[in-house]
């Protein structure tokens, strides 16, 4: 199923959580939507279930206005960031739920009920804890479970709000696996918040990244990491370094010396260089590079060793940190060159 | 049964004070060393502190509890069920069952009603709405009693409307309802609201996103996650429904058989000097007040469970 | 309905019945608690100002009104000295009967008032069992002022116990330890450390004991004696005002007796608002 979201507002009081927001979902993709907290994401996906109404702006299903209808009758599967699993029922019971709660014309036979019910914990290799009760379950098993239910109506939609956000790192890089796998096979539309980049780069088909109320960029894992396309996302998603420099006389210059890169159609004045620490190149200082700088810090061991140089003098010193390839050995006090082979330039200075 | 103190509940839950095992303070601690824990009292003060408590209950709760008794009793176990059994103590008996059961389940539907409106939504006045429900706490039974009298009574407000199309509230069981009614009006409803705010709207969100309508989220969810504390609240609307004396006397009339409630029987039976026969019917009611005690004290083991 | 609930600043949301709730909650509230509280002081209003002052300064009033404040003040404070006592020995000793003597403490609460009134009279009349052993002493409880103090104590022994009980229990054991480490003795740290923590939780008991034992009715009026002027406490004075069908001057006491207790409680909890503060149980 297709979602539009066509410029939705939500304000909270004085607070825009989110500004003229617009999305396209493509119908089986998984989506996730990334950011910090406070960027709206989780607001979004609840706005889309039907749990929060939004001050402006339209959300469509395959077209239909999808908020005219309260959350019950828009066919979502919604999985909680804490599992809201119903304590007082089995796990059977909690699966089950969607099923016994439809209209009477439209509910299963006890019988075709318990059928499916027992598929889906299959499905997510939980049949054997049928009877248990949720507090009987570790984090994961409530998790997967929270999933099953929702799945047993079977949804339009999944949306997922932090799903592996309480659990242990090892849990959560499980269940990603997992949950990347069952999208594989049942093929349903679905929409994963997370906080976490690795965890939406890894999952996700596309990945939408938000801050403050608005999407920064949209596009596949790759297109989102090579290809940043607003400081915030460079920075949000792996490491950046980030260089303050001035586009003068169509140069790129750090520190008023021009370090000869191109100035990528950047406007003349302030701007901030982007590059990954394993996009620069470090250099000794009888190479005469452009930019130069001190060695201040070298902290890891063998492939993983950074680098920390010091660029510029006080007070409008810099400090990067750039891989060092293999078998290169740094000292500290060192004096060196730096030479970016790829980067990405943007207007305006870098914020605090 | 009066008001519980409020501060005296962790927020969340109405649990019992005494709720440790055996080593939350003990008195000489054994540490490993075998010396002496610091936080002990002298074994005179000790003493002293327990004699002191043993004296003041024993005293001013113990004797008089036993005194029901044994005054119930003081004409043999025969006069004891005679008193029981007469016409007019079984009719209070009706009444009182009746008034307690009419009120605890009202209390229980608004009861409901009123916290999954406090709980479940966010809006200004909460707390000016919740300071209103618990007003019949901070006001004296025969005030109680006196209100319903001033609207419905024959010089009341509403006093000749009422006679002319001959309704009787006051004097009547109407009345006796409704000011116990009022007495009761914040038990049940200050049990569900702490409980609800901490339990959420995440399950009910769950419930709706899954195709439940409203009711059947309300039924199957949020009143599960409830029901103990529904219990408890019931237990103490009900221990004061039965108990209550103060405004249930200024409504009543006094009427033997008719609009006499027991702890009002008892009174009639006291001030016609049938001492024993007073005590009798006290007896009953001091028998509810122990079941109730009882029950509390299992249902609160319950709470802290959850 | 929309804007009403617009002013009351609810946004929507997935959760249905806001306003049948809210408005049938509104509507059994009205009807049952703040209408007729409201008749109560309509009906002073038929008191033009000078009746009202001439009922509520009458010699009988003013007597009523002090015996049911004073003697209530008094219970209270009964209850302030002896339910720590309890509390303390409920919450750090172990002795056998204890739970049993937690449970005791309960009953006031639970016993009807009625049964509480007629069996403290028979105790303490002259030839009760406590009554007797007075009488030797030349001291006389039933139909006096002071078995209407012993009524009030009995009523709000719980309240103070099951305050100070919970803080009691929560007191950090290190905090003692501390005291004791840097050379204070038991005596000292009791009066210093532990007193100060609970000492909000004591203020609480005593106004929920103090707001109790002024509306107190069905215990005290058997042991009361009930004689104007002597032993006749305010809700009885309202209950003979409305039998003799003085509506106005039924409800211009009972309006005072509530204004007062408000107003008294107010004061108390601003009191404890303020000793919470002081020792840093609230910030």
């Amino acid at each position: 199923m297709r979602i539009s979201v066509v410029d939705v507002v939500k304000r909270f009081g004085n607070f825009t959580a989110l500004d003229h927001v617009r999305l396209e979902v493509r119908s089986g993709e998984l989506l996730a939507l990334l950011g910090p907290s406070g960027s709206g994401k989780t607001t979004l996906l609840r706005i889309v279930a039907g749990l929060d109404w939004p001050d402006e702006g339209e959300v469509q299903f395959d077209g239909e206005d999808a908020l005219s209808r309260p959350v019950g009758q828009r066919n979502v599967g919604f999985v909680f960031q804490h599992y809201a699993l119903f304590r007082h029922m089995t796990v059977f019971e909690n699966v089950a739920f969607g099923l016994r709660a439809k209209p009477r014309a439209e509910r299963p036979s006890e019988s075709e009920i318990r059928d499916r019910v027992e598929k889906l914990l299959d499905l997510v290799h939980l049949r054997w804890l049928a009877e248990r009760y949720p507090t009987q379950l570790s984090g994961g098993q409530r998790q997967r479970i929270a999933l099953a239910r929702a799945l047993a109506i079977e949804p339009r939609v999944l949306l997922l709000d932090e799903p592996f956000g309480s659990l242990d790192a090892k849990v959560r890089k499980d269940l990603r696996r997992w949950l990347r796998n069952l999208h594989n096979e049942i093929h349903v539309t679905s929409i994963l918040v997370t906080h976490d980049q690795e965890e939406a780069l890894e999952v996700a088909d596309r990945v939408v990244v938000m801050d403050k109320g608005r999407i920064e960029q949209t596009g596949t894992p790759q297109q989102v990491y090579d290809q940043p396309q607003t400081p915030f996302v460079h920075e949000f998603i792996g490491e950046s370094i980030v260089l303050p420099v001035t586009v003068h006389g169509g140069e790129v210059q750090f520190a008023g010396r021009p370090i000869g890169i191109d100035p990528q159609g950047v406007a003349e004045g302030a701007a901030t260089l982007f590059a990954r620490p394993f996009n620069m190149t470090i250099l000794p200082a009888s190479a005469k590079a452009d930019l130069e700088g001190v060695v201040k810090r070298i902290h890891g061991i063998g492939a993983a060793r950074r680098v920390e140089i010091a660029l510029g003098s006080e007070p409008a010193q810099t400090i990067v940190e750039v891989d060092a390839l293999h078998d290169q050995q740094w000292c500290v006090g060192q004096l060196v060159g730096l030479q970016p082979e790829k980067y990405r330039l943007f207007s305006g200075l870098p914020k605090a | 049964m009066s008001t519980m103190p409020v501060a005296y509940r962790n927020q969340a839950m109405p649990v019992a004070a005494s709720k440790h095992p055996a080593g939350a303070a003990g008195v000489v601690k054994q540490r490993t060393s075998g010396r002496v824990d610091v936080r002990a009292d002298p074994a005179w003060v000790r003493m002293l502190v327990i004699a002191s408590a043993v004296i003041f209950l024993g005293l001013f709760v113990v004797l008089p509890l036993v005194c029901v008794f044994t005054q119930a009793f003081a004409k043999g176990v025969d006069a004891y069920f005679a008193a029981i059994r007469s016409p007019d103590t079984l009719s209070a008996i009706r009444l009182t069952l009746l008034v307690a059961t009419i009120s605890v389940v009202a209390n229980v539907v608004f009861g409901l009603i009123g916290a999954w409106a406090i709980a479940k939504f966010e809006f200004t006045g909460k707390n000016l709405l919740i300071t209103l429900i618990e007003l019949p706490f901070s006001v004296s039974p025969v005030i109680a009693g006196l209100v319903f009298v001033l609207l419905f009574g024959l010089q009341g407000y509403f006093g000749s409307w009422l006679a002319a199309h001959n309704i009787k509230i006051i004097f009547a069981l109407p009345g006796i309802v409704l000011a116990t009614i009022f007495v009761t009006f914040p038990f049940i409803i200050r049990e569900l609201i702490p409980l609800m705010q901490q339990q959420g709207t995440e399950e009910e969100e769950a419930a709706l996103s899954l195709g439940a309508s409203g009711l059947t989220t309300f039924f199957r969810v949020t009143l599960s996650n409830v029901k103990w504390a529904l219990l408890y609240g019931v237990l103490l609307c009900n221990a004061r429904a039965m108990g209550e004396f103060g405004a249930v006397s200024v409504v009543s009339g006094h009427v033997r058989g008719e609009t006499n409630t027991m702890p009002l029987h008892v009174e009639v039976l006291y001030d016609s000097y049938q001492f024993q026969a007073a005590f009798a019917v006290a007896s009953l009611l001091a028998l509810l007040a122990l079941v109730t005690l009882v029950i509390k004290a299992v249902l609160e083991t319950r709470l802290t469970e959850e | 309905m929309g804007s009403i609930v617009g002013i009351l600043g609810y946004r929507r949301g997935a959760i249905p019945g806001f306003g049948i709730t809210l408005g049938t909650t509104l509507m059994w509230l009205g009807l049952v608690v703040l209408i007729p509280l409201a008749a109560l002081f309509l009906k002073t209003t038929e008191l033009t100002f000078d009746q009202f002052i001439a009922v509520i300064t009458s010699r009988r009033t003013q007597h009523a009104l002090v015996l049911s404040f004073g003697l209530s003040f008094a219970a209270a404070l009964a209850n302030l000295v002896l339910g720590p006592v309890v509390a303390w020995a409920l919450v750090r000793y172990r002795f056998p009967g204890r739970r049993l003597l937690d449970a005791i403490v309960d009953i006031p609460f639970a016993l009807p008032t009625a049964v509480a009134g007629i069996a403290l009279t028979t105790l303490y009349a002259e030839s009760g069992w406590i009554g007797q052993v007075l009488a030797s002493f030349g001291i006389k409880v039933a139909f006096t002022p002071l078995g209407i103090l012993v009524a009030l104590v009995f009523i709000g022994l719980p309240f103070v116990v099951r305050t100070v009980q919970p803080v009691l229990e929560d007191i950090d054991d290190e905090l003692e330890e501390a005291a004791a480490s840097l050379g204070a003795g038991r005596w000292m740290t009791v009066r210093r450390v532990v007193f100060p923590t609970i000492l909000p939780a004591l203020l609480t008991g005593f106004t929920l004991a103090f707001a109790r034992a002024v509306g107190e009715y069905g215990s005290v009026i058997f042991i009361a004696g009930n004689l104007p002027n002597y032993s006749e406490i305010a809700p009885l004075l309202i209950v003979i005002r409305l039998q003799e069908f003085r509506y106005a001057d039924a409800a211009a006491i009972a309006v005072v007796m509530l204004v007062a207790s408000f107003l008294f409680l107010f004061i108390i909890n601003g009191l404890q608002r303020w000793s919470e503060l002081r020792t840093g149980t609230r910030q």
